[in-house]
């Protein structure tokens, strides 16, 4: 029903339509709490001694609630708040009737909802016991209206309050992450004041929202953007040139601040978007959807650790170096002799698996590479390869690229950070170039219709082969990088989460976009790696985040120029036009 | 002089049924020739043996002497065989300037290695790609739309477009599978206009199915006339149109249907030749 249709039918049908809403915020608010994530994230405050990340989602609920109650209220403030209350209500309804079973009745919910547990309740009923039973309903009028209320606030007024709470939402899920650094330096009293053990003091939260909103209300006024727009090119170029030398610098000293556990985030989070430089070539501009792209990543981390190791497994271990001059020697266990190796073997692999599945396309292509990479890591894990691979015991004791002593600038998880982001940004450039090359109009020919490219004289075997190698190329550095970071390969590293995890990237940064590999890999690698105490829903985050895009932006968080030129059809040049413009008539 | 395209004995069978039987047909160089035949006739099935999207069963294709029924579809277009589509084919996603690019893909010649060291060998090849995409759009009346999405592009311009990316080949053989299907009078006239431009200006030869009687007998200087994947008559557009096989064919049997066919067919005044509207090529 649309919503002029749901208000021609009256009141009536505007208040099933809130009930309807509220009833889908029920099943989510029921769902959220005996899955666990309200019981479990309760003992994780987001600001010290007010509110909990558990009851948070569950407000977050009762908000959206009220919010989507609100798009088909009748005219009127007064029905506006009112729907909005209704729904509210109604999404607390479940809760109620689980405290009412659960609590008041004795049935012992537990016995199949493990997380029905008395913390449950008490966050239910804020701690009121037995007789709290009607308080998630009354909460959930109580969200509900309030998330009204501010749907009836003009813009100005409700951007920079809704900034405000996503400002201290925000702020609390990265509390630690920004406690650490300040509590070794001079800023330490600071962050007492801030931030407790966990999330925000109050006076943090007042801070964090108060400067949000002040932020959202200058930024506009300042037009940054259009006055840089204004200024003459040489002008812009002297501005962001220093700009651009601030935001290097920056990145180079952030690890510093954070520490290394920040810098091993990145670190994971640089070689994945490696790995989705290179699916964004074979899948996102030449349209074939690899599954097994673990495959090459297994190649470049297991290349480099055998080539490097310690370890008896290692192919090189005390073998001489060769001296070229004077202090400058070859030696094959070197990390960035074995570098170039891993990344050629793994072209060498591209090509290998790409020449028998040439002529497969689409479903069939992605079943295909599935049971390569599973072919792959099965190998890597098989006794076969045991003597040389080592088998579940792995590939252990790969030295870091940089013989850098601990707690210097370089040590451990440091030295990655910087050699993932400087292989990253050289990949970005070499990854736009080829798509611009002739190479890359052929890739994107032939995920269009490979026929006609075909019969336009574009070799589909050298075209799709060079897809295969390109993309597996970069995919084995990633591996290398990888194999230099966690210092050990083994062969549960190589498994079908790491292909699905660099396709999920793409598909949330938007297909044959690189920038939006950035983003989703921050997005999908990053913040999992970052919020590790709810490592068991990550998957359940991930699936929910994939939906939604789908739903929601079906180009991704960053789309291609051509995904956005395709979402944006105008509507005129779907149907044939009569009135062409016709031959030679000078175009408008 | 010999012939550019020799088809020979050309058999191709789906399963029981025979779309093309024992086809000869000789097509010579700078000639416009039209196949034409009532639907199923094997019209687009003959043009995909050719263009070597089909693999013939029996006799041979022979393009320039040289024998192409074997060859992969990038090979017969190196060759210069290039073609469009019945339904419009383009690359909808990518711009009219992006498809006239593809077209060009096997005349460039940088590697992707070149491409990434960004040498100036790569700069000035895609220069020059890219001003022979200009000329092209110029020379089908999009210019300065090159930016616009293929698939944004007005019915008409869409098949234009098909055509300049068939040229962008630098083809010696165009075929171009009803050029003029879904327009007006008035499209039928300019897509008429054109192909004969394409003919007279850059010299090339043109294969063309076509369903549209004014356009087939205002442009052809041989008509081929294929029904149930044989030949059934081969001539002039005047022969053609007396041809009571080809009548037959279209109409039915039955002396009343019969005259009744033949004046209709008759009574198609060829298409007079109209001056150009487009600015010159190059």
């Amino acid at each position: 029903m649309t919503t002029a249709a749901v208000a021609s039918a009256g009141q009536p049908g505007a208040w099933m339509g809130a009930l309807r809403v509220g009833l889908i915020g029920s099943a989510v608010a029921l769902y959220v709490s005996l899955n666990g994530i309200v019981p479990i994230f309760h003992a994780r405050p987001l600001i010290q001694g007010t509110i909990s990340l558990g009851q948070t989602a569950l407000v977050l609920t009762f908000l959206a609630t009220g919010f989507l109650a609100t798009r088909r209220a009748p005219p009127g403030a007064a029905m506006t708040l009112a729907t909005a209350a209704l729904a509210g209500a109604a999404s607390g309804v479940s809760l109620s009737v689980l405290l009412l079973v659960g609590q008041l009745a004795g049935i012992d919910v537990r016995a199949v909802f493990i997380q029905a547990s008395p913390v449950l309740y008490e966050v239910l009923t804020v701690g009121a016991g037995e007789a709290g039973f009607w308080i998630p309903i009354a909460a959930g009028a109580i969200i509900g209206t309030a998330a009204g209320a501010v749907s009836l606030l003009p813009r100005r007024f409700a951007h920079p309050l809704l900034s405000g709470l996503l400002s201290v939402l925000i702020v609390g899920l990265f509390a630690s992450i920004l406690r650490t650094p300040m509590l070794g330096g001079p800023l330490q009293g600071l962050a007492r004041f801030l931030f407790a053990a966990d999330g925000l003091t109050r006076e943090g939260a007042i801070i964090a929202f108060a400067g949000a909103v002040v932020l959202r209300i200058l930024w506009p006024q300042a037009r940054l953007r259009e006055r840089a727009a204004e200024l003459p090119d040489a002008q812009r170029r002297r501005l962001i040139v220093p700009l651009i030398g601030l935001g290097l610098l920056f990145v180079a000293v952030l690890p510093q601040m954070l520490g290394p556990f920040f810098a091993h985030v990145v670190a994971f989070v640089a070689l994945y978007i490696l790995m989705g430089f290179g699916l964004n070539i074979t899948l996102g501009l030449a349209g074939l959807l690899d599954l097994g792209f673990v495959a090459f990543f297994a190649v470049g981390a297991y290349t480099v650790g055998l080539f490097t190791s310690l370890s008896e497994l290692g192919l090189f271990t005390g073998s001489p170096c060769l001296a070229l001059w004077d202090g400058f020697a070859v030696c094959p266990q070197y990390f960035w002799f074995a570098l170039p190796l891993a990344i050629l073997l793994a072209m060498a692999f591209g090509a290998f698996l790409g020449l028998p599945i040439l002529g497969i396309r689409g479903d069939y292509l992605a079943i295909a590479t599935l049971g390569f990479g599973e072919i792959i890591r099965i190998l890597a894990g098989s006794d076969l390869l045991l003597p040389w691979l080592g088998g579940p015991q792995g590939v252990i004791n790969i030295p870091k690229p940089i013989d850098a002593a601990p707690g210097t600038p370089l040590a451990g998880a440091f030295q990655i950070y910087y050699i993932g982001l400087v292989c990253a940004a050289v990949i970005w450039f070499v990854a736009i170039r080829l798509r611009d090359s002739r190479l890359g109009r052929a890739w994107i020919a032939i995920r269009e219709d490979e026929d006609v490219a075909e019969a336009l004289g574009v070799s589909l075997v050298q075209t799709k082969l060079l897809a295969y190698m390109l993309g597996a190329a970069f995919a084995g550095l990633g591996g290398a990088v990888f194999a230099g970071l966690i210092g050990a390969v083994f062969y549960t590293d190589i498994n079908l989460f790491v292909s699905i995890n660099v396709v999920a990237l793409i598909i949330v940064g938007g297909m044959g976009s690189f920038p939006g590999v950035v983003v989703g890999a921050i997005f999908l690698i990053g913040l999992p790696e970052l919020f590790r105490e709810f490592a068991e829903y990550r998957f359940l985050f991930y699936g929910m985040a994939l939906v939604a895009m789908m739903v929601y932006r079906p180009g991704g968080l960053l789309p291609s120029r051509i995904a956005e030129r395709e979402l944006h059809v105008p509507e005129a040049a779907e149907r044939p036009d009569p009135g062409a413009v016709p031959a030679g008539e000078p175009a408008g | 002089m010999t012939p550019l395209l020799v088809a020979e004995g050309v058999t191709k069978r789906f399963g029981g049924l025979i779309a093309v039987n024992r086809l000869d047909f000789t097509l010579e160089p700078g000639a416009i020739v039209s196949v034409i035949g009532p639907n199923g006739a094997g019209k687009t099935t003959f043009f995909n043996c050719v263009a070597g999207f089909y693999r013939i069963d029996e006799g041979r294709i022979l393009f320039d002497g040289l024998p192409i029924h074997e060859l992969r579809r990038d090979h017969i277009a190196h060759l210069g065989v290039s073609r469009t589509y019945q339904n419009i084919r383009l690359f909808a996603n990518m711009s009219a300037m992006e498809n006239l690019l593809v077209g060009q893909h096997h005349h460039l010649t940088s590697s992707w290695i070149e491409a990434v060291l960004g040498l100036p060998r790569v700069h000035a090849e895609e220069r020059m790609a890219h001003e022979e995409a200009r000329r092209l759009l110029r020379f089908i009346g999009l210019q300065g739309r090159g930016d616009t999405l293929a698939s944004n592009l007005p019915y008409g311009d869409q098949r234009r477009l098909e055509v300049a990316r068939a040229l962008a080949t630098k083809p010696r053989l165009l075929l171009l599978d009803e050029p003029t299907a879904g327009m007006n009078p008035a499209e039928q006239q300019q897509m008429t206009d054109f192909v004969r431009r394409l003919r007279d200006e850059l010299g090339i030869t043109i294969l063309l199915i076509e369903h549209a009687m004014r356009v087939v007998m205002g442009i052809s200087e041989r008509i081929t006339v294929l029904d149930y994947g044989e030949k059934i008559a081969e001539g002039t557009p005047v022969e053609i149109q007396n041809d009571p096989r080809v009548i037959e064919a279209y109409l039915g049997r039955g002396s009343q249907a019969q005259a009744v066919g033949q004046a209709a067919v008759a009574e198609l005044p060829p298409v007079p030749p109209v001056p150009s509207p487009g600015p010159p090529a190059g």
